[in-house]
């Protein structure tokens, strides 16, 4: 045993296989058994999956870093639930990929803000947001009004989802799973953004937050 | 969590805080055969290198992480085990908001030995602040909006849900309406007021009319009309032009453009002679309007806030356009 420690100090390969060991445990403890988990990979009751605008829409919520400000988790804690609605829950969010549950707030959280406002309010909001809420410190997003979808990943977008989904979606009554999109939904994907302004797609995504848990 | 799981998880956890004590024990010993204190031979730019052993409070607080893990198992549980306090954040794994209210209903109604804490913060919140709202909802709006008390609740709430787009004074702005003045698209009363908080108003929506008046020349002439009808001046001609037309808006601002809250409608059709104007009073404003039409919605409140809510921002609003 003399000095048996050298072996992993003086060689950095088995030090990095000693480091990866000890860092694993955590997340082996903490986060392998959550993918198994009924609350974690069953949909709640009444979610539903984004229509092609509203994933449009989405796309531009990551675009434009709206995450980076604004989160999607409702803690489980009074003072929040009073403000936003009842506490976010796991199953509300089994088919984000990825999810944007955020982890800062400059702005508010987001996560029930669906049918809160009028959509001519979000659309002065994003244009400017001071012209409703003059303390508001969120920039102006004007070029989302200019800015029109031409649907080409549309498509692909509803696809990919198909796919992430396949072992996470609704089941009918005999336990086989329900794809979120129909062919013809996908097929007609292009057609049902192309032209739509970003705003629309934002202000779309942005009304179908949170009705999910009902 | 499956039983797979569940053992998957103490394992791992007790496994990892065995070995993170069999690790210390071994780095406490001198295996390097030379006397604790002594040069182990080895120098560097003229620094030596002694055999000393870990420093004793280091390794003290070592061991001491190890007990509280061991003390924080035994309170907070771990896998399928509560632990002894059987404390948990909050109800999780519920598929919709009956699930919810049935698994706190049941949790406030018997002692399972369980704590969750969420559920017990509202619980206590209620108890402090029902009585509060309940007594403020078994009194009238009219009586309400002479409390101060009452107001300054219903204006924090008002401020909270409400400023966003009528303002924080409630004056609110273009496209969203003034709620201090006296002018009303659904009515002032306190009826009327706590419908539109609770439900919601949506806008029959003014249609686009640029096509039905015969293109941009039909448009000029009814926004000088619709200028004319609070009293400022014109070019006649085109107001005369535009009377002619105004049949077709009277369906639902009336014969006389007194708004649709005159007919006794709830359409949501402003009053059109008073000079005050939602989406602005300008010759263009109002041709904007014309040529594209307008909807406007207030979103429904009564989930979100409750009656008891509703009702103490009802007669903070109303208390507004009272003098």
């Amino acid at each position: 045993m003399k000095n048996s420690h050298e072996k992993v100090e003086k060689h950095v390969g088995w030090f990095f296989l000693a480091t990866v060991f000890a860092i694993s445990i955590g997340g082996l403890v903490e986060i392998t058994p959550l993918f198994f988990q009924k609350e974690t990979t069953v949909p709640v009751d009444n979610l539903k999956p984004y229509t092609a605008l509203q994933m449009e829409g989405r796309d531009i919520y990551i675009r434009e870093g709206c995450s980076n400000c604004h989160s999607q988790m409702i803690r489980p804690f009074r003072a929040e639930t009073e403000r936003y609605g009842h506490y976010s829950v796991a199953g509300e969010h089994v088919w984000e990929h990825p999810f944007l549950w955020g982890s800062k707030r400059t702005g508010p959280d987001l996560a029930r803000v669906g049918g809160r406002y009028s959509d001519d309010w979000h659309i002065a909001h994003l244009t400017d947001p001071r012209s409703v809420v003059p303390e508001s410190n969120m920039p102006a997003y004007n070029w989302l009004n200019t800015n029109t979808l031409d649907g080409e990943l549309t498509k692909s977008k509803l696809e990919a989802f198909n796919w992430l989904t396949r072992n996470r979606s609704h089941k009918d009554e005999q336990g086989n799973a329900i794809p979120l999109y129909t062919q013809a939904e996908i097929d007609g994907a292009k057609d049902a953004v192309k032209g739509k302004t970003e705003m629309e797609a934002l202000v779309a995504y942005l009304q179908s937050l949170g009705h999910a848990l009902k | 969590m499956s039983s797979f799981w569940n053992i998957w998880v103490w394992v791992l956890t007790l496994g990892t805080l065995v070995g993170c004590y069999i690790l210390l024990r071994w780095c406490l010993k001198n295996f390097a055969g030379v006397k604790e204190g002594e040069s182990m031979g080895h120098t560097f730019d003229g620094i030596e290198e002694l055999n000393n052993p870990l420093p004793k409070w280091w390794s003290t607080f070592f061991l001491l992480t190890i007990v509280w893990a061991f003390v924080y198992i035994a309170m907070y549980g771990l896998g399928n085990w509560t632990g002894l306090l059987g404390w948990k954040s909050s109800n999780q794994g519920i598929m919709n908001i009956a699930e919810s209210k049935a698994k706190t209903a049941e949790y406030l109604a018997k002692d399972s030995g369980v704590l969750v804490q969420y559920d017990r913060e509202v619980a206590a919140a209620n108890a402090k602040f029902g009585p509060i709202f309940e007594a403020y909802a078994a009194r009238s709006i009219e009586d309400l909006a002479t409390d101060s008390e009452a107001l300054k609740v219903g204006q924090r709430l008002f401020i909270q849900n409400c400023a966003q787009c009528h303002g924080s004074d409630a004056h609110g702005t273009t496209g969203f309406p003034n709620l201090a003045d006296k002018d009303w698209l659904y009515g002032g009363t306190p009826e009327a007021i706590k419908e539109s908080i609770m439900n919601g108003r949506k806008a029959s929506g003014m249609m686009a009319w640029e096509g039905a008046l015969g293109g941009e020349q039909g448009v000029k002439e009814v926004a000088a009309y619709v200028i004319s009808l609070s009293g400022r001046s014109v070019d006649p001609e085109l107001a005369k032009a535009g009377q002619a037309k105004f049949a077709m808006c009277a369906a639902c601002h009336g014969p006389d453009g007194q708004g649709s809250l005159a007919l006794g409608l709830p359409l949501g059709a402003p009053n059109l002679t008073d000079n005050i104007w939602l989406y602005g009073g300008s010759k263009r404003a109002i041709e904007e309007s014309i040529r594209n039409g307008r909807a406007g919605v207030m979103p429904p409140w009564s989930d979100i806030l409750g009656e008891e809510k509703v009702h103490v921002i009802s007669a903070y609003v109303y208390s507004l356009s009272q003098d």
